[in-house]
């Protein structure tokens, strides 16, 4: 990272109006021997202060790799992000110097990993690393550092905090090393919170429960949710909206509701038709055919259309832009009005 | 704790036991009479080569005479007397603390440049710094002592002085004090340091990959911090063990090492006593080295536990 | 293994690809077409390490050397016509002579051609070396195949057996047997069976926990729930898919013994006069090392070249089976 811009941090509260969290025509690239890896190929999503906005896709599809140039942890090189802004607040966090977005991370934007128990250092008690966060940033001392871990961990309904502020993560359950994840990333009471696939590791019961505190967390303190999972369960409960992402594309744009109702892109559809429903038992569970494109070399046009029932001859030449469908919707598919309607070609 | 170093204590008896009866066994296969050699060329009186014999338990089965020796070490701290009455723990004595200065010194070195080498180049993965600290591992690990032991005396304890008149480091012999353990401790912490830089490149670069480590990014610290406190402290692990383990090696090793920079130590005393064909002063020198290895690795495993909060409960 | 995976759709466990990974991952191009052309796991993972060891100039290097070697120690004659088991092709009163013309590397403390002894030198390393690690790599691997597989009493006794021997260290226990058994046979025999005793349990080491970790793969625990053998599963599956780190280690220890042979003759417990080793003519030049020391420099620089070269052919090999570590 060479930007030189002023580090205009972009004030707490800043411009009134605009999105929380924008991503605007996000490109990221890994150089690799075997070519370039188009991960990201132009996503944007927005993300308000109170809301969840849940990305949904397969592993390749991009989703975690948009998170992670977010929050700027992209191992760069071979990440390279040749075009794009990530606007927080107004400000393009891309512009920033690499010392101005340490300040954001952490701080302003945090993130919760799919995986607590390797997320977490071993070797450390879990009181120390959360507690690292307020003697880091705050300059707290040692022991009003352990009293705040003692708190977050109670905010997180850990059972016996005082205790248990002690103990190394391994001596937790999964579900509970998640929680210590989620009192560690909210520590700092940030304004953007990043769940990458928080619940996947974990059993369904405890799915349920982790969801829920993430839920609450978020109404009392108001801050904007990204969530991201390849769970449609999960998604329905708790999210506001929902950007569908395919071969580093967000391939449809929509309410939660209303996605749920009737999709408007083929990929989408083929996820919800492939829910196993108790009314259908006994029928053949539908499936996506065909597998996930090559990132290394993406089919021309549409990425989906191999895979596609909805195919057309110019699914193959022309690369459909996203479709506005209604204000808060949109659609990357020449056909969505078909796909809308119901209409399997 | 309590449980586990005593668990590990009660593991270490058989390796001792074997160790040692190995050692002695092929030691007391050596051939010729010691009773004889011990009289020159003169002929011993039967009667008294008998007594002799009889004192030294010769006569008796070779595990007997294996457990009247271990026992002795064991229970006593006797590692017995050599032929001619001296007590085999005074001949060691002194020469085990040059030794275990030698191999201190040696280990020294190899955690301060092996550790810092090998950080440096792990921090520049893949960049020319990298490669030339790995391809100077590789000539570290190819040149035998033998070689190293000789050039470095010749360029470093020679030629170094003619040229600057003064004795940097001092060749022979342990009169000018630790300087002139700098020069062998070096050449015996050789290989070591080649591999201590290659473990610390590895364990570091694997560490950095792991997931902690960006979740450390994500909290927002300075990179000096996320290597600094989060990456080195789980690579130490390795690391830590390795030193531990070689301190054994390197005493065992040095008698090339004390050879070539005529060195009283352990190694050289072993090399004598071997031609001496003083076999309780062989087997002595053995079994220490064998304890100090079974100690280090001792050390290790408890340093294991606190390094790593989860070797504990297990 | 041919069929297309499932298509991902949610709910279904999510195969944990990161980007960063496929990234590191070798060309998958090159991968997919041996696999195509060889099939089964073993023979792609020898056939992209060929691939890559090919392209290798650290291995290419050590294969020129190594055969390089390999010609001296069987046909001295070819690169010197001095011989010198000959005593006549010394000359007392020309010790210690600088390099001319007919003597490149000067004449040592007997007047002897130093280039002419070095050159003859190859044979006993490589044939220590070689013998050295086709022993230890049998026994070693041969304990640990079976020690891995069998588990149990079989696997706790043999490797508390090798702790006894780890206890031991090296140098000094070979100068132990080499020392004892002085005179009753072969020295270079003592010296390969001195170094094998103390070497096998390295081997057998790395051959046991490769078996073990091979042993919970999948196609071995079909192969077992077929009903195959004990013999047919250590050698036909269990060999194949854990022999790979043994390679490795038996060539980087062949360097390792070349040294090691070196240090016994030096100390005089290994090769003995009149036959010729390297270390054996650095323990003859040692004493007048300080004024002339060319007649220990030149064994003592191909003794380096050598162990070089096996040890930089263990770290390609290494490398190319084993494209994280790099």
């Amino acid at each position: 990272m060479t930007k030189t811009t002023p580090d205009a941090l972009p004030a707490e509260g800043g411009p009134g109006d605009g999105p929380l969290l924008a991503v605007d025509n996000l490109h990221v690239e890994f150089q690799t021997r075997a070519g370039v890896v188009r991960a990201v190929n132009g996503v944007s999503y927005t993300v308000g202060a109170g809301e969840t906005l849940a990305v949904l896709g397969e592993s390749g599809s991009g989703k975690s790799v948009t998170a992670q140039a977010i929050m700027g942890i992209l191992d760069m090189p071979p990440a390279v992000i040749p075009k794009g802004e990530i606007r927080f607040r107004g400000t393009d966090l891309l512009k920033l110097s690499e010392d101005a977005r340490t300040q954001v991370r952490g701080q302003r934007i945090a993130m919760i990993f799919q995986d607590a128990l390797s997320a977490l250092n071993p070797v450390f008690t879990v009181g120390w690393q959360i507690s690292e966060m307020f003697r880091v940033h705050r300059g707290m001392s040692k022991a009003d550092g352990m009293k705040k871990a003692v708190e977050l961990m109670d905010r997180v309904r850990i059972p016996a905090a005082r205790q248990r502020v002690h103990d190394y993560p391994h001596q937790f359950s999964g579900g509970m090393r998640q929680r210590i994840m989620i009192a560690m990333s909210i520590a700092l009471d940030p304004e953007v919170l990043i769940a990458d696939e928080p619940t996947t590791a974990l059993d369904v019961t405890v799915q349920a429960q982790i969801m829920e505190l993430l839920a609450d967390l978020q109404r009392e303190s108001q801050m904007g949710l990204i969530l991201i999972t390849h769970d449609l369960g999960v998604v329905a409960d708790v999210a506001d909206k929902i950007a569908v992402m395919y071969a580093g594309r967000i391939v449809e744009n929509a309410p939660v509701y209303d996605i749920y109702k009737a999709p408007a892109h083929p990929y989408t559809k083929g996820l919800l038709d492939s829910i196993p429903r108790v009314d259908l038992k006994g029928q053949e569970l539908y499936a996506i055919k065909g597998l996930p494109p090559n990132l290394l070399d993406l089919p021309s046009g549409c990425s989906f259309n191999p895979r596609c029932p909805y195919r057309q001859d110019n699914c193959v030449t022309d690369a459909p832009p996203l479709y506005e469908i209604s204000g808060v919707r949109s659609s990357a598919c020449h056909y969505w009005r078909e796909v809308l309607d119901g209409e399997r070609q | 704790m309590g449980r586990y170093v005593i668990r590990r204590l009660i593991q270490a008896i058989p390796v001792l036991l074997g160790a040692t009866l190995l050692i002695f066994c092929i030691v007391f296969a050596l051939p010729g009479d010691p009773i004889a050699a011990l009289f020159g060329d003169k002929r011993p009186d039967p009667a008294i080569a008998e007594v002799l014999r009889e004192q030294y338990h010769l006569n008796d089965p070779l595990l007997l005479q294996y457990w009247y020796y271990i026992s002795g070490v064991l229970f006593r701290g006797d590692f017995g007397v050599n032929f001619a009455d001296i007590p085999v723990s005074q001949i060691m004595a002194g020469k085990f603390q040059i030794t275990l200065n030698l191999a201190l010194t040696a280990l020294t070195m190899e955690a301060v440049i092996g550790v810092g080498l090998g950080l440096w180049a792990a921090l520049r993965r893949g960049k020319a710094t990298d490669t030339m600290i790995l391809a100077s591992t590789l000539l570290l690990i190819s040149v035998p002592t033998l070689v190293t032991g000789f050039v470095l005396q010749l360029l470093l304890g020679v030629k170094l002085k003619q040229w600057t008149g003064a004795d940097i480091f001092p060749v022979a012999g342990t009169f000018a004090g630790w300087r002139s353990y700098l020069l062998p401790g070096f050449v015996l912490a050789g290989t070591s340091i080649a591999y201590l830089t290659r473990l610390t490149r590895t364990s570091l670069a694997e560490t950095l990959r792991a997931d902690y480590i960006r979740t450390a990014t994500a909290k927002g610290l300075s990179r000096r911090r996320v290597v600094g406190r989060h990456g080195l402290r789980n690579a130490l692990i390795p690391l830590v063990t390795y030193l531990g383990a070689d301190l054994g090696n390197l005493m065992g090793g040095a008698v090339i090492t004390e050879t070539i920079f005529n060195l009283q130590g352990i190694g050289n005393q072993l090399f004598t006593s071997v031609y001496l064909r003083e076999q309780p002063v062989v087997v002595g020198i053995v079994t220490v080295l064998v304890l100090v290895y079974i100690l280090a690795n001792l050390v290790v495993d408890l340093l294991y536990a606190v390094l790593d909060p989860r070797i504990r409960y297990e | 293994m041919s069929n297309p995976t499932p298509p991902v759709g949610p709910g279904l466990p999510e195969t944990q690809t990161m980007v960063s990974d496929t990234v590191t991952a070798p060309a998958p191009h090159r991968q997919g077409k041996h696999k195509q052309a060889k099939g089964g796991k073993p023979a792609s993972l020898w056939t992209d390490a060929w691939y890559d060891l090919r392209r290798r100039p650290m291995f290419i290097l050590s294969v020129v050397i190594i055969l390089i070697l390999l010609v001296m120690s069987f046909w001295p004659q070819l690169f010197t016509s001095v011989d010198p088991f000959n005593a006549r092709t010394c000359d007392l009163s020309t010790a210690r002579q600088g390099p001319s013309a007919g003597h490149l590397f000067g004449r040592d403390n007997l007047g002897c051609d130093v280039y002419a002894r070095t050159i003859y030198g190859a044979r006993n390393s490589i044939v220590i070396g070689v013998l050295t690690t086709i022993i230890t790599t049998l026994v070693g691997g041969l304990f640990g195949i079976v020690a891995g597989y069998k588990s149990g009493l079989v696997d706790s006794v043999s490797s508390r057996l090798t702790e006894v021997f780890f206890a031991i260290p090296p140098i000094l226990g070979a100068l132990l047997i080499a020392a004892t058994f002085r005179g009753r046979a072969n020295s270079i025999l003592l010296v390969i069976i001195a170094l094998a005793v103390l070497g096998w349990p390295m081997t057998y080491r790395i051959m046991r926990a490769a078996v073990i970790t091979a042993k919970s793969q999948d196609f071995v625990v079909a192969a077992r729930a077929l009903g195959a053998g004990a013999g047919r599963i250590m050698f036909r599956h269990l060999l194949p898919n854990s022999v790979a780190p043994v390679i490795v280690v038996a060539t980087i220890n062949l360097g390792g013994f070349i040294a090691a042979e070196a240090a016994l003759s030096f100390l005089g417990v290994g090769v003995l006069s009149p036959d010729i080793s390297w270390g054996l003519m650095i323990a003859d030049a040692r004493d007048r090392f300080l004024e002339a020391p060319l007649p220990l420099i030149f064994p003592a620089v191909f003794l380096c070249v050598t162990v070089l070269a096996f040890i930089m052919m263990g770290d390609a090999v290494r490398d190319a089976l084993d494209p994280k570590l790099r």
